[in-house]
């Protein structure tokens, strides 16, 4: 969709909390659903962490899990018929998968928040922007209403929303689509937390007004330090904001690297194919490259790398054998940190 | 699901929503033609799966071998001579005679079955007349839309501002012979305004479809695209309230003839043996309860069979 | 908003001519002379059957009458009886007790048939889940005058809990009739209510909601039901109307003198004007609750009020 700034800064990597431990870290995650048609495995193992201050990018495409592991996070997945039959989410260091349904209830929305992509089917059709943001001080803080409304009229003024005050009143449908997202922004940092969710923040709204949502999430995010995971299918979103990528596909990470590291040298046959499907001005008149095949039915993933269908590099080891996050060095094996593939011939893939 | 008989415009199985002149069948009909033949197939997979339907579709199997050939379960018949003794009054159940006899002394069982007949007429025939009148009339309204659909539109409000009994009441004082084909007249001229707002809104829904559309911008007639690409997909809540009905308007016969206005002797109805023995219920309650719990589980049976096919026609409401 | 309301008033206005202009054909189809009623057994003497006629215009074309007696209600006049009673006065005596079983009868529906809805659906496929399924499908099924008879028995007589008839001095005696004029809507606004509660669960919103950290209570109650009674309370209005016009038989089961006893006893005397007046008042009612919920309509769903 969007066409890749190469030029842009790589931003300064920024250090993990003061005491080592990162905001957020979860460690082999695996989620199913049970329905009629069998088994689900959305998510088989999932393992990543993100700093404060720090963006971490999920990327994929629309069932890889990427989705439901934010959910797992939120603690907002629908169980039944989804269950975690293991791993953790460590938050501060602390499994929050332990904790009592009233403890999470309490991080949410205050320590962790939440965006969605579509802010009108996301926002209650009839409450006022003004209530619905002011919940979150009325529920979490015990304010009053005329305290969390003028908490609301700020909020609106922080995120750019012209005539706060006067429009504090309004509902959700007489806002326009990039207005909506705004406030949904506000909503999720309404009670400042340290870890925001950002699932597609921008991909129902118009090109325009993509770029003016993605710039106020990463203006906000540097203001208050907060960690941000950007879930998204859209390379170009990433690019400008993100510190570091993951890509996951059938519910497993294929690659992790630093965010200009990946566009650079991608080391899966995966982004490979995501990064060539990307139209480019200097490719103008060739045929625009496509990953064959489809993605995988979650209930019935293929042995081996659930990719190798559709892998133009794929070996008969692909078929049998599940890779992996191998770590990624140099053709000299000098170390690249924070680099992982998990494919059996990543050296090919990225060297080659 | 429908509400019965004490009340409420026609069988009212839809809400009527305050902004029915926009299309009011929002959640009916909205499967794509493509989808036409799958949903057809998954329906019957689902009714022949789905418990409740099996249940019904026996019990209605039986009422109707019951009300084609009473014959078959009991040896007398109600309109042979001598069939009501006067001495045999308010007898209770006993071996011979499970269900007793009533006030006049005829047998509550024989006359129980030969009711069902009665009941199951009544309910089919109301049922026919409601749904050609009202698909043909609504599906007119929907696709030829302006002055005809306001008239239509604005003529069966008038129906359902008058509630079913209160109308029945008057309809049924009005024709007076208290034969089964009459009550179910009655009923039709009072029923068939529910159907025609339900086929309206489906047409209507189906109408303005991006299929339609693509259809119209091929070149396809305007009966073309009625015939093969909207009345498809309206039948479905059509057949849903076709079969709830039955069962509806079998209860309400019952309901007509127990204030003596529908089915009237020497003609024979459960609603008027209920009638007919109210008064003695608390001393002879078995006068009443045979006819009843007929009546009951008719009604139950229709209605579950409705539950079970608009399931398995619209799986969005499971 | 102001226009929408006035858009309804002026739809609501050909339904009502509509619906009463219908009433007069009907009633004045009944066959059978109202005059010669009057007169009983004896043949009626045909000079004070002229005079009579004159009296009421009856010797007028319908439409005429029709427009004359709309004349009348316009001004409050309801006209009277071929034996000179005002039919506003049998009305304002039968109508206080129908309202009051009505409003009773409304009252349970709404009450046991939201909470027995919103349970339902968030018990999904469980066991109370079941319970209310299988409670309103019989429920709906069971004709009132056989439910009524069954609750006379066991909630009046075995159990001696309730009365079992009316009495103008003890207000409770209503409660049963009002149940029982109640169950088939009760039954239907329990499952309105459970597949509504189903569908807005199911809502991004909702999910938004639960991801703000809100408590489940919260949850369910501002933000799902809040929602979910939008259709429910359509149901309710054009219920209210109905549970009036529609007690014929309950009020038969239970000895209650409202307006159902009085419209059945006039059809059959063929008082054309009690007839006439009570289902005009009851038209009116029916379009008076319809407006009624077209405006709490406008209260529960901001995008009707402003579109």
């Amino acid at each position: 969709m969007t066409i890749i700034d190469k030029t842009a800064d790589v931003p300064a990597p920024r250090e993990a909390g003061s005491d080592g431990v990162p905001l957020l870290e979860v460690r082999d995650l695996h989620v199913e659903f049970h329905t009629r048609e069998g088994t689900a495995r959305a998510v088989n193992g999932v393992n990543y962490s993100v700093s404060a201050g720090e963006t971490l990018a999920v990327l994929g495409e629309s069932g890889s899990g990427k989705s439901v592991t934010a959910q797992a996070i939120m603690g907002i997945l629908d169980m039944p018929p989804a269950t975690i039959p293991r791993g953790e989410i460590l938050f501060h260091g602390e499994d929050m998968l332990k904790m009592s349904g009233e403890e999470r209830r309490k991080i949410r929305g205050s320590r962790i928040a939440m965006i969605f992509q579509d802010a009108l089917s996301s926002l209650n059709p009839v409450l006022s922007v003004g209530y619905q943001l002011g919940e979150m001080f009325r529920v979490h803080r015990a304010l009053s209403r005329k305290e969390a409304k003028a908490k609301a009229i700020e909020l609106m003024d922080r995120v750019k929303i012209p005539a706060a005050a006067a429009r504090v009143g309004d509902y959700p449908h007489q806002f326009s689509g990039g207005m909506r997202q705004r406030i949904m922004i506000a909503m999720a940092l309404a009670l400042e937390p340290d870890l925001i969710i950002a699932d597609e923040p921008t991909t129902a709204l118009d090109v325009t007004v993509q770029a003016q949502v993605m710039e106020l999430l990463a203006d906000l995010q540097r203001e208050f330090n907060m960690g941000l995971i950007l879930i998204t299918h859209d390379l170009g979103v990433v690019a400008d904001v993100a510190d570091k990528i993951a890509v996951m596909y059938a519910g497993r990470i294929v690659e992790t690297a630093p965010v200009h590291e990946l566009y650079k040298r991608p080391a899966h046959p995966y982004t490979r194919g995501l990064l060539d499907s990307i139209p480019r001005l200097d490719q103008k008149g060739q045929e625009l490259y496509a990953i064959k095949g489809l993605p995988p039915n979650l209930t019935s993933t293929p042995p081996g790398c659930a990719f190798n269908p559709r892998c133009p590099k794929a070996q008969d080891i692909c078929r049998t054998d599940i890779p992996q996050l191998f770590p990624v060095t140099e053709r000299d094996g000098g170390e690249l940190a924070g680099r992982g593939s998990a494919c059996h011939f990543w050296k090919e893939t990225i060297h080659g | 699901m429908p509400d019965i008989t004490d009340k409420v415009p026609a069988p009212a199985a839809i809400p009527p929503s305050p902004s029915t002149e926009d299309g009011g069948g929002k959640d009916t009909g909205k499967a794509k033609p493509e989808r036409v033949a799958s949903m057809w197939s998954d329906a019957r997979h689902d009714l022949i799966r789905n418990p409740i339907f099996v249940v019904s579709a026996i019990i209605i199997l039986f009422l109707l071998v019951l009300a084609a050939a009473p014959g078959l379960f009991t040896e007398r018949s109600p309109f042979e001579k001598g069939f009501c003794q006067l001495s045999d009054s308010a007898s209770k159940p006993s071996s011979e005679n499970w269900f007793g006899f009533d006030t006049l002394g005829c047998d509550v069982y024989t006359r129980t079955i030969y009711a069902t007949r009665n009941s199951i007429i009544v309910g089919i025939l109301t049922t026919v007349l409601t749904t050609l009148v009202g698909s043909l009339l609504g599906m007119i309204a929907g696709l030829r839309g302006g002055w005809l659909d306001s008239v239509l539109s604005r003529f069966t409000e008038i129906f359902f501002a008058l509630p079913l009994m209160l109308g029945g009441l008057l309809v049924a004082s009005i024709f007076q012979t208290g034969n089964v084909v009459t009550v179910a007249l009655v009923l039709a001229v009072l029923g068939w305004p529910q159907v025609f707002r339900i086929m309206r809104g489906a047409v209507l829904a189906n109408k303005h479809n991006d299929y339609v559309m693509a259809a119209k911008a091929l070149g396809a007639g305007t009966w073309r695209i009625a015939m093969r690409h909207v009345l498809p997909n309206a039948v479905a809540p059509v057949i849903v309230i076709t079969t709830i009905n039955l069962g509806v308007y079998i209860s309400a016969e019952a309901a007509l003839s127990y204030l003596g206005i529908g089915v009237q002797s020497p003609n024979i109805s459960w609603g008027l043996m209920i009638s007919d023995a109210q008064s003695r219920f608390l001393i002879s309650p078995h006068m009443v309860l045979f006819p009843s719990l007929f009546l009951s589980i008719t009604v139950l049976a229709f209605i579950m069979l409705g539950d079970a096919v608009r399931d398995a026609l619209d799986p969005k409401l499971r | 908003m102001g226009r929408y309301l006035i858009r309804r008033l002026v739809q609501a206005i050909p339904v009502l001519l509509g619906a009463t202009f219908l009433i007069f054909c009907l009633v004045f189809a009944l066959p059978g002379d109202p005059i010669q009623m009057l007169a009983g057994e004896k043949r009626a003497d045909p000079n004070i059957a002229a005079i009579l006629r004159e009296q009421y215009h009856l010797n007028d074309p319908l439409y005429q009458q029709y427009l004359h007696y709309m004349g009348g209600v316009l001004t409050g006049d309801f006209g009277e009886t071929y034996t000179g009673r005002a039919v506003a006065d049998i009305m304002s005596e039968r109508f206080p007790v129908t309202v009051q079983l009505a409003l009773i009868a409304f009252a349970v529906e709404a009450v046991i048939g939201v909470a027995a809805g919103v349970s339902a659906a968030l018990g999904r496929g469980k066991f109370l889940d079941n319970i209310v399924l299988i409670s309103t499908l019989l429920l709906v099924s069971v004709p009132v005058f056989v439910l009524g008879s069954i609750a006379q028995l066991t909630l009046g007589v075995q159990w001696d809990l309730l009365p079992i008839s009316y009495d103008e001095n003890d207000p409770m005696s209503l409660l049963l009739p009002g149940i029982v004029l109640a169950a088939a809507s009760m039954a239907y606004i329990t499952r309105l209510t459970r597949t509504s509660m189903m569908e807005t669960l199911r809502a991004d919103y909702v999910r938004t909601a639960i991801a703000k950290g809100l408590s489940r209570r919260r949850v369910i109650v501002r933000h799902a039901l809040r929602n979910a009674l939008i259709p429910i309370v359509t149901f309710l209005g054009a219920d209210l109307g109905a549970l009036m016009g529609g007690a014929i038989i309950t009020e038969r089961l239970f000895n209650i003198p409202g307006v159902g006893g009085q419209l059945a006893q006039s059809v059959y005397l063929r008082e054309q004007p009690v007839v006439i007046g009570i289902v005009t008042c009851l038209i009116l009612i029916y379009i008076a609750a319809n407006l009624i919920v077209d405006l709490l309509y406008a209260v529960l769903d901001p995008r009707i009020r402003y579109a």
